[in-house]
């Protein structure tokens, strides 16, 4: 691969969303830096409300206005933050694409679904982004759906969730974006769906070098699909790596702790770890690192001082006073 | 009842299966659907079907009663006023006066309403708060005065009182649409739309205004029984429709002095006014309580 060559497709610098009363803002993502290479996955983790959404939200511009957002966000050497509404619709959908967390409401139950494919492919061509050749049942095709020219007629309360993800990822990709954000795509289905939506993007990955940020607080997801994995926690990156690296050797407590939290199947037995406590409330953070209070390693210097970036190995990185030592 | 477990997808068609479930055996509101048609076709119909002009005097037959009572002749079923005008072509020329002052009252109102509806909820900020002080104002008074205050300064005649019906009307509609889009804009396919690089214009006509358009017409029906109250009081009240012309609320009025030798030159008017708003409450009713997901029928 070329990855290490080649631009990165996305830069996040130091970003930062803080809602509610400036003098005491929950920061939502707190400076947080990271890159994408074209073509890679990128699996985000973390417990609900680490600010995983909020982050993603941040990229293509969704956020309620309410959110006050600093620091810096680069596509393809544009900053994203200062484009206005209409340059940023420009890319929404063509350049860069975004797969939502709810297949059952994300699409107008008034409308067939070939009616919101039609659409979406109206808007790809009036940008100049799509011709005549992509039709609405080659899209469909395309992401495997089961009998498309049926589906084109039908209205999505007839159609089951995972078909409903399928056209979602269709309507997502019309138009080749370089940049795929999918925002927990597989939390909503059943477990035997998932790995069919997570091969489609795969697949889609291969098939057009798109870049792919997948969002997912199901770490077994991301193991299978992703190159590099990014842990956070109460909106703070704390550990980044190669999947396998932090999957074999997480640095971070709280990656361990997420990592022990999933059903481990001896034999007969199946245990679960729960991690003790809960994501803090981030209107009042305490002083150093988020997690101390639930970390069972931590040590008096965790409470004081926000631990700085570890380097641990080659694009391995975590932030944590005691990284180079625990294992 | 039963509850149709019905999701706002397929609530055209809980419609149909209600509708289908109902025709076997007649009920209110089969029955005030069909007056309700039989209204609409009185006005549209007009001329065509009355006896007689609805100002044509027939001075052989002055204060004829109803057919069946004595003195009472075929000729004038509902029997005729003072002036010998036959009841029956009065009542629908009234009809085709009240329906034509209501529809077009509640279209134009409508129109203006949602559409206000639309921007306030959809823009929000400034926009919203500068329309929805007014729609405030406009409903902090009462309908009747308001009514009554812009005929004194307009004038009547027809014109006038589809006027002053969509200026007691509009806000209505825009208040019950703006709060629809704000929470249909919240919704995920809107931020699908969105993250699909939809033009804001596109979303708000294309998806916000048909998930509200239920609502819309289940209050557009409701008030076309509220808009012939309206007219009928203002006529009734000598501020509406002016003689010749013939109204259900006019005709009351004239009637009244010769209520105790001729009942039916009050009684067949009010009949009509009482028939012809609680068809159109009714029908507005049933759609709202079919549109329902939760519907309790």
């Amino acid at each position: 691969m070329h990855r290490e060559t080649s631009p990165p497709i996305l830069t996040v610098k130091d970003l930062t969303v803080a809602f509610g009363p400036m003098e005491r803002p929950a920061r939502a993502v707190a400076g947080l830096n990271l890159t994408l290479q074209p073509g890679e996955i990128l699996g985000i983790a973390g417990e609900s409300g680490s600010g995983k959404s909020t982050l993603c939200n941040a990229i293509i511009r969704t956020l309620p206005r309410s959110a006050r957002v600093g620091g810096e966000v680069r596509y393809d050497g544009r900053q994203l933050l200062a484009l206005s509404e209409r340059e940023m619709r420009g890319l929404r959908g063509s350049e860069i694409s975004m797969v939502l967390q709810n297949p059952m409401t994300s699409l107008d139950p008034l409308f067939t679904i070939g009616n919101q494919v039609d659409e979406v492919l109206r808007e790809r061509r009036r940008q100049g982004q799509s011709n005549d050749q992509v039709t609405a049942i080659g899209l469909l095709r395309r992401v495997h759906l089961t009998a498309p020219e049926l589906r084109l007629r039908q209205y999505p309360h007839q159609l089951s969730g995972g078909m409903r993800q399928r056209v979602l990822t269709a309507m997502a990709t019309a138009a080749t974006p370089r940049l795929l954000i999918a925002d927990e795509p597989t939390t909503a289905l059943d477990a035997s769906i998932q790995d069919e939506i997570l091969l489609l993007f795969r697949e889609i990955r291969d098939r057009a070098g798109t870049a792919i940020i997948i969002v997912t607080h199901d770490l077994s997801a991301i193991r299978r699909l992703s190159d590099r994995i990014i842990v956070m926690y109460a909106g703070r990156l704390v550990e980044e790596g190669p999947t396998a690296t932090v999957f074999s050797a997480p640095r971070h407590p709280y990656t361990r702790a997420l990592l022990d939290s999933l059903p481990q199947v001896e034999g007969d037995t199946v245990t679960l770890k729960a991690i003790p406590g809960q994501v803090p409330n981030l209107a009042e953070l305490p002083h150093g690192c988020a997690f101390a209070d639930r970390c069972p390693v931590a040590i008096a210097r965790c409470r004081t001082e926000d631990p700085t970036e570890m380097q641990l190995g080659l694009r391995h990185r975590a932030f944590c006073w005691l990284a180079d030592t625990a294992s | 009842m039963t509850r149709v477990a019905a999701l706002n997808a397929s609530s055209w068609w809980s419609l149909r299966l209600r509708w289908r479930r109902r025709t076997g055996r007649p009920r209110l509101p089969v029955l005030s659907m069909a007056l309700c048609i039989l209204l609409i076709f009185a006005a549209v119909a007009g001329g065509a079907i009355a006896p007689f002009a609805p100002d044509e005097p027939d001075f052989t037959a002055i204060l004829a009663p109803p057919f069946w009572m004595e003195g009472g002749s075929t000729m004038h079923l509902l029997g005729t006023d003072q002036l010998g005008r036959d009841m029956l072509s009065r009542l629908i020329g009234g009809a085709r006066v009240s329906l034509l002052t209501a529809g077009a009252a509640v279209l134009v109102a409508g129109t203006i309403g949602v559409a206000l509806g639309l921007i306030a909820g959809y823009l929000g900020g400034l926009v919203e708060a500068a329309i929805m002080r007014v729609v405030d104002a406009f409903l902090a008074l009462p309908f009747i005065l308001m009514a009554l205050a812009f005929v004194s300064a307009l004038g009547t005649g027809i014109g006038n009182i589809i006027l002053v019906m969509i200026l007691t009307n509009w806000a209505r509609y825009a208040r019950l649409v703006r709060s629809e889009v704000v929470s249909i804009k919240k919704r995920d396919f809107v931020l699908l739309a969105r993250v699909a690089g939809v033009r804001p214009m596109a979303i708000a006509l294309r998806h916000v205004l048909p998930n509200a358009m239920t609502s819309i017409l289940v209050l557009a029906v409701l008030d076309i029984g509220r808009a012939i109250i309206l007219e009928s009081s203002l006529s009734f009240l000598g501020l509406g429709i002016q003689p010749p012309d013939v109204s259900w609320g006019l005709a009351l009025a004239e009637g009244r002095t010769y209520m105790s030798v001729a009942w039916w030159l009050t009684v067949w008017p009010g009949v009509a006014i009482v028939l012809g708003v609680m068809s159109f409450n009714l029908v507005g009713d049933w759609l709202r309580a079919s549109f329902d997901p939760r519907g309790v029928l």
